[in-house]
Formats: structure tokens, sequence, C-alpha cells
């Protein structure tokens, strides 16, 4: 079950709006572990001709992936759910130290209306964890948050090279229910 | 317990292998992770703007090389990686398969130990091949280099269809005595502009 109230005020979904600006910004990689909060995301990255959509084993390859993206002069994000951000650790060294560019959007569990509690350890800890590898967070919590919030950070990463994440908390993507 | 090292029985020895496997480097763009490969490239190289070096961020060596080659899908790029930094990420074997880089190579310098902090025997060095991890993961173009016999194949294949890896087994030996920047800044701007004009 969905907690989640359906919004109807946006014409589009947000969802297909988040699409539509990484397109914008010429992303053309899309690496993802998925979650349910991507969902949309991920299956228009795969539809997409122009698009490469990267399932990965686990959220630092992504880090390191989008490394090698940009030394290629390419643009990709990283699409993580909050519990993927203790796995990038050690591996944003390279994001911080070589101050690459870097963008990832995570889904946050752990929190507002979480029902399993092994989501609280991790998902609690990841503003902290990504801020103390140097990242900066923008946290989007509405639909009419989640779009200025993502081209705010588009706009660091791509054009100031900034390393950052969107946390799209649990009153946006809803909480899933496990009682 | 003693923990006896295969790496005894592997014959060849990295600073004349390495570079004959790989020959014209100009060729690659490369991504070199780690200690060993790390000091392999700035010896082959000379440092050079062709390669990007990595210090730090053990396990990232082949993903930053699946996402170069993914973005200059018309240059051929090399990952080389040493055993440690590959077994610290071996699902990577299993994502590039799964999406595959016709323009990537992975040549993985295996001595079968963690060189650069005492020579402790890695699992390579007890047993485990990454040759047939590759394969399984899917890769479908492998192959291991462990005698001077073995070399023309592995630098055939090296150059070949992609994604490949190319396992080469090295004994013990020091890496070569070069010294390159540590600066990733530097050598981030130093690489994107040498290939795209601008950093």
């Amino acid at each position: 079950m969905n907690t989640q109230p359906q919004l109807s005020t946006a014409s589009r979904p947000w969802q297909e709006e988040l699409y539509d600006l990484l397109k914008e910004f010429g992303v053309t990689h899309v690496a993802y572990v998925p979650d349910g909060g991507h969902r949309v995301l991920i299956d228009r990255a795969i539809a997409d001709p122009d698009m490469h959509a990267i399932p990965l084993t686990t959220e630092q390859e992504g880090v390191a992936m989008m490394a090698g993206i940009h030394l290629g002069g390419g643009r990709g994000v990283l699409l993580m759910q909050s519990s993927g951000s203790g796995n990038c650790i050690n591996m944003l060294s390279l994001i911080s130290g070589g101050r690459f560019p870097f963008l990832t959007l995570v889904t946050m569990r752990g929190e507002f209306g979480e029902g399993n509690p092994w989501q609280f350890p991790m998902g609690q800890a990841t503003p902290a964890v990504l801020g103390a590898m140097g990242l900066h967070c923008i946290r989007a919590d509405t639909a009419a948050d989640i779009i200025p919030a993502a081209r705010a950070a588009a706009n660091q990463a791509y054009y100031a090279g900034g390393a950052i994440a969107v946390l799209m908390g649990q009153r946006l993507i809803g909480a899933k229910r496990f009682w | 317990m003693a923990q006896a090292n295969l790496n005894r029985e592997w014959p060849l020895r990295r600073r004349d292998a390495v570079p004959k496997l790989v020959g014209r480097h100009e060729d690659f763009l490369i991504v070199a992770a780690l200690a060993g490969t790390v000091r392999d490239c700035w010896s082959m190289t000379n440092d050079g703007s062709h390669a990007f070096a990595m210090s730090g961020a053990m396990g990232a060596g082949a993903m930053v090389a699946y996402g170069l080659a993914m973005q200059q899908p018309d240059r051929r790029v090399l990952g080389l990686v040493g055993d440690a930094d590959l077994l610290m990420n071996l699902g990577a074997l299993a994502t590039i398969a799964a999406t595959p880089a016709a323009n990537l190579s992975i040549l993985c310098v295996d001595n079968g130990m963690f060189a650069e902090t005492g020579n402790q025997v890695s699992h390579t060095g007890l047993g485990a091949d990454l040759e047939a991890i590759a394969r399984g993961a899917g890769f479908a173009y492998t192959c291991t280099v462990k005698t001077e016999g073995d070399i023309t194949k592995g630098a055939g294949m090296l150059r070949g269809p992609g994604p490949n890896f190319v396992l080469l087994k090295v004994g013990p030996e020091d890496a070569p005595d070069a010294q390159g920047s540590l600066d990733a800044v530097f050598c981030r701007q130093r690489f994107r502009t040498a290939l795209l004009g601008h950093p």
C-alpha cells in the first residue's frame, strides 16, 4: 500500500517531468540500483533509444562510472535508494578528491512513515554520510519541490562542477506498508 | 597458518609483460587503478595525458574505464587493474557484461598478493580464478596470460572485440619505480583537455 495521497495538481506526473529534465540537461547515461521510487525513470531510460540504462550490482559502481563518463565528456546520473548511500562512501573519494561533477537522485527510506525498521539506520544516516564525503544534499519532499530541486542540482553539477545529491523524501515518493 | 602463494609458479614479471601486452599504449585511453597498475601505467606512458591513474577509491578501476568506454565508443579504452582492485568490486564484471561496451578491454595484472601493504597473499594467490569469474559474469572474450607464449594471444585480444578480459598472472616483483601525479583534479583536467580540448 502506498500512503502517499494522489496529487492531481500537476498536469503531468512529476516522475515524467523529472525524466524530461534529465534529457533537457543532456544526460545520456542513467545508472541505477532499482528502487520503486525510481521506477518511471528507469522504465523510460530503458525505453529511450538515446539513453543508456545501466543496471548496477552496487551503487559504488555507479559512482566510478559517473567519473568515467565525465572523463569522456558526457553526463550521467546515478539513481539509488538511501540504503545505497552507505555502499558509496569510499568511492566518493574519487568524486570529492578529483572534484568531479556528480549528480545522484536518492529515494529516501527509513524516515517519514517508514514501515520497515531495517531501513531506519542507513536511511536516517544518509544526509550525514553523503555530506561527510563532500556531497551537497538538496531535499525535495513534495511534488511541487522536486522539479525545482532537481533543476537546481543539475545546474550545480553540470554547470558548476558540484557533487550533488537530491534526497527525494518519503513524503514525496510514499512509504511502503509492511504491517 | 602459513599461506602458500600460488604466485611462486607464475613465471612472468609485470615490468616486462605489461608493456608487451599493451604494445603501442597511445592507441588506448587508459584508466589505471591502485598502487601496482598505477606504477605500470606511469612507467609505460611516462604519466601521459591519455591515462587517468587512481591511487585511491579502491575498486573503481573497471567501472571508471567502463564509463569512459561508454562515452567514447570510437576510442579503445583499457582498464588496467590489479587483482585486489578487481576483487573489491567483482560485481563490476557482471555490470559490464550485462550492458557491454565493445571498445573496452580489461587487463588485470594479477600478482596474487596485496603488494602495496606488505605482500599479503590475495584470494587469487589462494586459488580464485578471475578469468573464470569474468567468463561466468558474461564476458565473451577472455584469456589468461601465464607464460611468454601466451603474450601474443593476450595482446591480440586487447585489440580485438570487447568487452574483453585479459588476466595476466605475474610472479612477485615490485611494480616499476615510476612516479606520476597524485593530484586527481590535475589528472582529471589534464585527461579531459587532451581528449576534449577543454578541462
